[in-house]
């Protein structure tokens, strides 16, 4: 590694590359800002970067006409137990796939992902009708097998495109050495598969953490995530910005909060099959 | 070499995903085609009976439909044209040393953990609001007319709105494929005098080819169903400008309340994702394989 | 199994409550984010005080999503909600259907008499009152008088759709960012289809003739299409065909609006000084004719009921009463002061001397009286409904005729072909669901 760059072209792709990437930010930002502001001055004409007036009652209110803490819950068990639910099932398919492929494997995992074509207010009724009749409906149990079957044709594919980079020789060896499948899985496999492992559960609990549409359908009270929080704040009368914009924060913070933490093991796995 | 044992191993562990999928797509969409050839309206029990394809062709016969499909491949063709072309450029630039890697890539993948509804709703009242928005506030301060976004660039700040949602997923994949690019292969090209554009186009976007087509395959599964960020920013609207085939499902389902015409609606979606998922196989399907 | 389950969780229950004097009964309760009902939500405390064997868990959604979610509950006979939000448009389609369970028990302090009659009317279906007020609207018109006394016009209070015009062309400033005229132009039933059936009732038109023939292609829908895109194009702010209730709402309190013409209920935001800056410089003046008989006023009523399927119905029954009689009108006047009263139900409110000094109340009143969804046209009609005609299929095609018009607003129609758009659209969904034989 004996490239050097000056130091005049590190200032500049520096520059260029935080200008990108606060542009790319900045809504997420003035989202931020505008939920400390008073209604009057988030409208204000020009727009104040910084409010003379700046408030946490939009915050205050928020808090004080839903149960934030129960949405939140409710947010937190359905994204990680669809995740996790879909791992435990994922995990043997991706790694029978990766590790003893058949003929229809690829077609196998194309039509695994072609489940997700049809769009969801397709099968509003018939889904509606389903949940209601099996006693899923406003459940977390309900919105668990969703999300998770919903988003299970990622996991395994995620799975699938890591495991098959484990190079194969390696499993051959141990079982040369006479470990066994449980063996081979638990001090070899697993170890190897773990960066992929985390991103893949940290990709679906975002992804399911930020669906908005079965978890406002088909939920009422017990169940109702943070998107139905959110959907009693959006379009109701008047001056409104201030507020929906701190309920918004409220609901993207946590997911963002961890997504910050996790960015490194997030993408050390997303890769899709992308590399080679 | 598979063993005869570790083959029948590997069904069984298979097996339970493949179940589950298949139960969950079978039914909802055996319901659906049901109901697709069904008189089903909400608000109507009393009127019921089969219509034969007449819930079919009320869709196809629709002056919207025409409009609604190139509206879906166009917020999809969009999208992904917007997501790639920038991911690209923002993944070459973070593959540059830079300083502040590390929070510079959180910046960059923020709009990811951002709720559907939330990221339309900023965008459409903080910012592209003709009164309200930022875009208008600068456009008045540098002399000119705020940009009606929603009125006279339905589809666009749609497409846009929805880039904005997905660049950086776009941008993480394309980054991890540039970082497994080895050093050693530009430097070489660089020897033999290589420019920038040529070490480009020749090593580096091969190299791409199949990050980008896991970006193209991915995000088109998720853009063929957008409906939130529509249903939250133009309705559709206006006329229906910005209508595309999962909204007029909706309308169907939901303001119409008829049940039957939205199921068809349905299954013409299925056959719709079909056709664009053979095309896209036949096209960069090959760069797949391992 | 089923049962057993249930009896044994019912009897140790019992049995973990048996200090307790009775067993407590959830109900929930789905209502609109509107202002009104989230400041009933805040009240809680006083209803909890006198039942304090009800509780009751709040499902609180925007308008859209509400009714989605409550219309796919009640015609599959879910069961979810014990009390549900709806309004004049749902109510005697859902009552007719037997979904809604009949409130004509209520108890006698209820005073069912006291309800407005036009607001009643609109609720009861062969003599069975399905849902009871929570805050009833009619349409007017709100202006900045600052404004028009600066441009020289005077606006009556019962204007004609002329007056209308003059002022708002006087008042329109653009360039200072104040727009003569608000009008709603977003698609939708509810939304620029609710001002324009109403509209067009003052211009003498009607959606359909007493066949359940369309009426679009007539002249009077022409001119009120016309006049609509000429007031909005030439007066209005740019977007326009974006705007809606909501929208208008936040323009008018930023004072951009010279006149607006939309919901009565408005008007206690528009008067809230901590709310707009011009809360003082509002008028009000009656929805706008055309001196025809009938003003373009439209009546709704944002109302609870309680679905069939519920199985709490006495406690929903107990809720409902606390939430829409006089007392919680009292108690929301002393708490939260008259102007925060919801308006609209109760002919006692408008009796109160004290509400009578607010200055929107009498006007509103009269708004609400104007309007007759039994007799809503100049010309006869089939259907009962001001704004809206009570039959299942019209959300639909109002909707898409909704579109049609707004594509006009946009000006990516012109009005001859934006109206024979909506005659087609109309013509085929009425065969379609067998009207027109």
């Amino acid at each position: 590694m004996a490239r050097t760059y000056s130091t005049r072209r590190k200032i500049l792709t520096t520059a260029a590359a935080w200008g990108v990437a606060l542009l790319i930010f900045f809504p997420v930002l003035w989202m931020i800002l505008t939920s400390f502001k008073t209604e009057a001055s988030a409208v204000a004409s020009p727009p104040q970067l910084f409010s003379a007036d700046w408030t946490f009652e939009n915050y205050a209110e928020v808090w004080s006409r839903s149960d934030y803490p129960r949405f939140f819950w409710n947010s937190v068990v359905i994204s990680i137990g669809s995740t996790l639910l879909g791992l435990a099932i994922a995990i043997p398919a991706a790694w029978s796939m990766a590790f003893v492929p058949g003929k229809r494997t690829k077609d196998l995992l194309m039509w695994m992902l072609s489940t997700k074509m049809m769009p969801a207010v397709g099968v509003l009724i018939p889904m509606y009708l389903l949940f209601q009749r099996l006693g899923l409906f406003d459940t977390k149990i309900g919105l668990v097998l969703a999300l998770m079957l919903m988003n299970l044709p990622i996991i395994v594919w995620m799975l699938y495109t890591y495991f098959k980079e484990i190079p194969g020789e390696i499993l051959e060896a141990a079982r040369m050495d006479g470990a066994s499948l449980w063996n081979e899985i638990v001090h070899v496999l697993t170890p190897m598969a773990l960066p992929g492992i985390a991103s893949t559960l940290l990709l679906n609990v975002i992804l399911a953490w930020n669906e908005a549409f079965w978890t406002i359908t088909l939920t009422t009270t017990k169940a109702a995530p943070l998107s139905a929080f959110i959907a009693s704040f959006s379009a109701p009368q008047g001056l409104f910005y201030a507020k929906l914009s701190a309920a918004s924060t409220m609901a993207i913070a946590p997911i963002l909060i961890l997504g910050w933490f996790s960015q490194k093991q997030l993408v050390r796995g997303l890769t899709f099959g992308a590399v080679k | 070499m598979a063993t005869q044992s570790s083959r029948i191993a590997a069904r069984i562990m298979v097996a339970p995903s493949v179940i589950l999928l298949f139960v969950w797509m079978i039914v909802p969409l055996a319901m659906t085609v049901w109901f697709s050839f069904r008189l089903y309206r909400l608000l109507s029990p009393d009127r019921t009976g089969w219509v034969g394809m007449r819930n079919y062709t009320w869709f196809l016969n629709s002056p919207d439909f025409w409009l609604a499909i190139s509206n879906t491949l166009l917020l999809v063709g969009g999208v992904l044209a917007i997501t790639i072309i920038f991911g690209v450029l923002i993944a070459l630039l973070l593959d540059q040393p830079v300083w502040g890697q590390g929070p510079l890539r959180i910046l960059v993948i923020s709009p990811f953990f951002v709720m559907p509804p939330v990221a339309a709703s900023i965008w459409e009242n903080l910012f592209m609001h003709p009164q309200n928005g930022m875009f208008a506030s600068l456009a008045l301060g540098l002399g000119y007319q705020p940009v009606l976004f929603m009125e006279d660039y339905p589809m666009a700040s749609v497409i846009f709105i929805v880039a904005w949602e997905w660049l950086p997923f776009a941008t993480l994949i394309l980054l991890t494929a540039l970082q497994s690019l080895s050093s050693e292969q530009i430097e070489a090209a660089e020897i033999d005098g290589a420019g920038p554009f040529n070490r480009f186009r020749y090593i580096v976007l091969p190299h791409l080819t199949r990050a980008i087509t896991v970006v193209v395959l991915i995000q088109t599964i998720f853009l063929l169903g957008i409906f939130g960020e529509i249903f939250t920013t133009t309705q559709g609207g206006p006329g229906s400008a910005s209508t595309t085939l999962p909204y007029m499902i909706y309308k169907q389902a939901v303001i119409a309340k008829d049940i039957g015409r939205a199921a068809a609606g349905g299954i013409i979606a299925v056959i719709l994702a079909n056709i664009v998922a053979y095309f896209l196989m036949r096209g960069i399907g090959k760069h797949l394989d391992a | 199994m089923k049962m057993t389950h249930r009896a044994l969780l019912g009897a140790s229950v019992a049995v973990c409550l048996s200090g307790a004097a009775m067993a407590e009964t959830t109900i929930t309760v789905a209502t609109v984010n509107n202002g009104d009902m989230v400041r009933m939500q805040g009240l809680m405390d006083d209803f909890y005080a006198k039942h304090p064997d009800i509780k009751v868990e709040w499902v609180t959604l925007e308008e859209n999503v509400l009714r989605q979610n409550v219309t796919a509950d009640i015609s599959t006979n879910g069961g979810q909600y014990d009390v549900i939000t709806i309004g004049t448009y749902e109510v005697p389609i859902w009552g007719k259907q037997g979904w809604l369970e009949s409130l004509n028990d209520l108890p006698a302090e209820y005073d069912v008499d006291d309800l407005l009659p036009a607001i009643r009317g609109g609720l009861t279906v062969d003599g069975n009152l399905y849902a009871s007020p929570f805050y009833g609207e009619s349409s007017f018109v709100n202006y900045r008088k600052d404004l028009a006394e600066k441009a020289g016009v005077t606006i009556p209070d019962a204007p004609t759709w002329d007056d209308i015009k003059k002022a708002a062309a006087a008042m329109t400033d653009k360039d200072a960012g104040i727009y003569g005229i608000c009008l709603r132009g977003k698609a939708g039933w509810g939304e620029n289809m609710a001002f324009l059936t109403s509209m067009a009732n003052s211009y003498g038109a009607r959606w359909f003739d007493e066949n359940w023939n369309p009426q679009f292609d007539s002249p009077e829908w022409k001119a009120v299409l016309t006049d609509y895109v000429d007031l909005l194009t030439n007066y209005g702010p740019p977007g326009a065909s974006n705007n809606g209730y909501n929208e208008n709402l936040t323009l008018s309190l930023q004072g951009k609006c010279g006149i607006r013409m939309d919901a009565t209920v408005s008007a206690g935001a528009l008067t809230d000084p901590k709310q707009s800056e011009f809360a003082d410089k509002v008028g009000f003046a009656l929805a706008p004719d055309m001196g025809l008989g009938k003003r373009a006023n439209w009546l709704w009523a944002w109302s609870l009921a309680i679905p069939a399927s519920s199985d709490a119905k006495d406690a929903a029954k107990t809720f409902i009463d606390w939430a829409t009689n006089k007392d919680y009108l009292a108690l929301v006047a002393s708490k939260e002061g008259w102007g925060n009263v919801p308006p609209g139900t109760r002919k006692s409110l408008y009796e109160n001397p004290e509400y009578a000094k607010l200055p929107f109340a009498k006007m509103t009143l009269d708004s609400i009286n104007a309007a007759d969804p039994t007799n809503p046209t100049v010309k006869p009609v089939p259907y009962v409904g001001v704004q809206f005609a009570a039959i299942p299929e019209f959300a639909g095609l109002a909707t898409t005729v909704g579109e049609i018009f707004s594509a006009a607003l946009a000006g990516q129609k012109t009005v001859d072909d934006a109206l024979a758009e909506a005659q087609a659209a109309a013509v085929d969904e009425m065969t379609s669901a067998g009207y027109i034989k």
